[in-house]
């Protein structure tokens, strides 16, 4: 938009963060994420149809401290992305937009975000030490 | 596509420093942005540092403080001094607001002070505001009607369709809004803005206006109306405490509404 030789304002080095802003970047960001951790989805399933050593390797990948890291980081990003995305829905019905309900309805995505990715981490190991049923 | 590196052109520089102090009581510390258009150099940073016995109550006292007796070359936008004109919208420690009702108590440590974000700047603290009145000038922001004028009396309305327009018709065009949103810093030429969207469903709200349904024609536009993304730093810095994300959130169900 520069037409003339004036300079441009600064804006984003210089605009205070706070929490509207903040958590609609980490959207963007989440979601952006997402894809690309979306392609990690894409290699499982094909080692999955390639056979049992190439299964065999992914999942020791994705187990090791680095693949589960990796996972983990995924797992909030998904809550969050969930979280968040719950909160845009009901915005978009018009509710929920006045300033005190946009900082309470900050705050819960911020608690909810972790909170559901320990609550699938959890189920996650109870299963695999056989306490949800199954084999 | 989103610019977010500032231009050559526009980057910062270190610029002078003015005490004025007294060296008789703790004193305050002004960092503000300035650009003379005459001589062609870079915008720079002034640092003024005066009593603070003396700064005044609000910004705007300290600015004018430091313009009358410090640097009269300061330049900034300002007319009422109590918040209805709009005139001293500047960015205040990172947030947009009118520096007539700015506390100055309110700021702990050094007041820095640039004009409105992604604007050009004519001078210091005045940045060109024309694009942004255009877009205002675009929502059409008067009554238009389809029915005759009743013959011997004003198009009337009740208290509850009066009410409808509580907390639109209050805007004055400061423009913080609309310059406090990224969307409008990416993409400000064709994204109207929060501002120019509040205006216009203060139109659609309007139960005299009988335009509707060409206002909601000309705002459904994935550019005019649909660049919002609810980032809500509008009504986060809205000097008026209005709410330009619920008005565009409620424009934006209309739409979704009559698609149905």
């Amino acid at each position: 938009m520069q037409s003339s030789n004036r300079p441009l304002s600064p804006h984003l080095t210089i605009y205070r963060p706070q929490m509207t802003s903040l958590l609609s970047i980490a959207h963007r960001g989440s979601g952006v994420f997402l894809a690309v951790a979306a392609v990690l989805l894409v290699v499982w399933l094909t080692a999955l149809a390639a056979g049992p050593q190439a299964f065999a390797t992914v999942q020791g990948l994705l187990g090791s401290w680095l693949g589960l890291a990796v996972l983990a980081v995924i797992t909030l990003a998904l809550t969050y992305h969930f979280c968040n995305g719950i909160r845009h829905l009901v915005w978009d019905t018009g509710r929920a937009l006045e300033l005190p309900a946009v900082y309470r309805g900050g705050w819960l995505v911020i608690i909810g975000t972790p909170v559901l990715a320990a609550v699938i981490w959890g189920l996650g190991v109870l299963g695999y030490f056989g306490y949800l049923g199954g084999a | 596509m989103a610019e977010f590196r500032l231009p050559a052109n526009s980057r910062i520089r270190e610029g002078l420093t003015y005490d004025a102090s007294t060296g008789d009581g703790p004193t305050r510390r002004f960092r503000i942005y300035r650009y003379d258009p005459d001589g062609g150099a870079n915008p720079r940073m002034d640092t003024y540092i005066i009593d603070a016995a003396n700064a005044g109550q609000m910004v705007l006292d300290a600015l004018l403080k430091l313009k009358d007796e410090v640097d009269p070359t300061l330049t900034f936008r300002r007319s009422c001094r109590e918040g209805v004109c709009g005139s001293c919208a500047m960015n205040i420690n990172g947030v947009n607001t009118l520096a007539c009702t700015q506390p100055l108590e309110e700021i702990s440590g050094d007041v820095k002070v640039y004009p409105l974000p992604h604007l050009e700047v004519i001078k210091d603290l005045v940045p060109d505001l024309n694009h942004f009145y255009a877009q205002y000038a675009a929502i059409e922001p008067w009554i238009q009607t389809r029915t005759p004028t009743p013959p011997d009396r004003e198009r009337l309305q009740s208290k509850e369709e009066r009410a409808e327009l509580d907390g639109l018709y209050e805007c004055i065009l400061c423009a913080c809004c609309s310059t406090a949103c990224p969307s409008y810093w990416w993409n400000g030429d064709r994204y109207l803005g929060p501002a120019a969207l509040l205006q216009a469903y203060r139109w659609i709200a309007d139960s005299r206006d009988e335009a509707t349904g060409e206002r909601l024609d000309a705002l459904d536009d994935a550019y005019r109306l649909h660049r919002c993304h609810t980032i809500l730093n509008c009504t986060a810095t809205c000097p008026k405490g209005l709410n330009p994300g619920l008005a565009i959130a409620k424009i934006k169900r209309m739409i979704a509404e009559r698609e149905l």
